[in-house]
């Protein structure tokens, strides 16, 4: 499909045929389960975060050490090799929460170990980590200023 | 209440970035990044914030949660810093996760080995 060669029309009548008999990529049936394994995650976020509001925490206050408890947890499951099957049936649904984010960070890291602990773990920490931390202060920066500049202080 | 709201919310969220990645075609690495930004930018635009009222953990623990930590945290610190707070806020809100995130996963990488 992806290949850029000079099809006869023999060929391209096949690559048509082909294509209507293949079946569907799965879109909705990702969809599904990346709502249930994503939600899941986020609401034991929740139990967390209520466990740490009922020790006199405000909201607020509560979120911080949930963000950190939840990446403990995703490491650890990591290590474990458990975490690796949520991302593979849940998809985004495993990915996109804090949990998913520390799984992208543990999982080259533990596959690099072979390469050595400096320019293998040290620095496979950060495939996913890295450029997601860098455009994350860079637009954090873009918007902060813009807001620093139009509105002020407030 | 905030319970079914976090589920939802966050399972929403969660079903955006798989949409994005089907229908666009990208790597989960372009999407968390991507949704980050989008995090940073709704969270400057002050809707970011709401959905954490409504959600809680449903908009926090999801990626975008971590661009509306730095946006908020850049927000605090020019308040009380001035100009100097765009360098420092960002990091400072976000401290606690990055540094969990770099000590638990070089500890979790060191610890366990990987499975064959």
């Amino acid at each position: 499909m992806a290949k850029v060669r000079k099809l006869s029309r023999e060929m391209k009548q096949y690559q048509n045929m082909a294509d209507q008999l293949r079946p569907g990529k799965p879109i909705v049936k990702n969809a599904v389960v990346a709502f249930f394994v994503g939600g899941t995650i986020c609401l034991a976020g929740q139990g967390v975060q209520w466990f740490f509001m009922q020790h006199g925490m405000t909201p607020k206050e509560a979120t911080s050490p949930t963000t950190v408890v939840m990446i403990g947890l995703g490491a650890l499951l990591t290590g474990l090799g458990w975490y690796d099957l949520v991302v593979k049936y849940g998809g985004m649904g495993g990915s996109l929460p804090i949990t998913g984010f520390s799984n992208a960070m543990v999982a080259p890291a533990m596959d690099a170990r072979t390469e050595g602990f400096v320019l293998g773990v040290g620095a496979k920490l950060f495939t996913v980590a890295g450029p997601v931390v860098a455009y994350g202060l860079a637009a954090a920066f873009v918007v902060g200023l813009i807001r620093y500049l139009f509105m002020g202080v407030g | 209440m905030t319970f079914l709201w976090a589920f939802v919310i966050g399972g929403l969220l969660c079903v955006l970035a798989q949409l994005t990645l089907d229908l666009f075609r990208l790597t989960p690495a372009h999407v968390l990044v991507l949704f980050v930004v989008l995090g940073a930018v709704f969270g400057g635009l002050g809707l970011y914030g709401k959905l954490v009222n409504l959600a809680g953990a449903g908009a926090t623990v999801p990626l975008p949660g971590f661009g509306y930590t730095l946006v908020t945290g850049i927000g605090e610190a020019v308040k009380t810093k001035g100009i100097l707070g765009l360098l420092t806020g960002g990091l400072t809100a976000a401290a606690g996760g990055i540094k969990a995130a770099v000590l638990f996963g070089l500890a979790a990488a060191l610890i366990f080995k990987p499975k064959t």
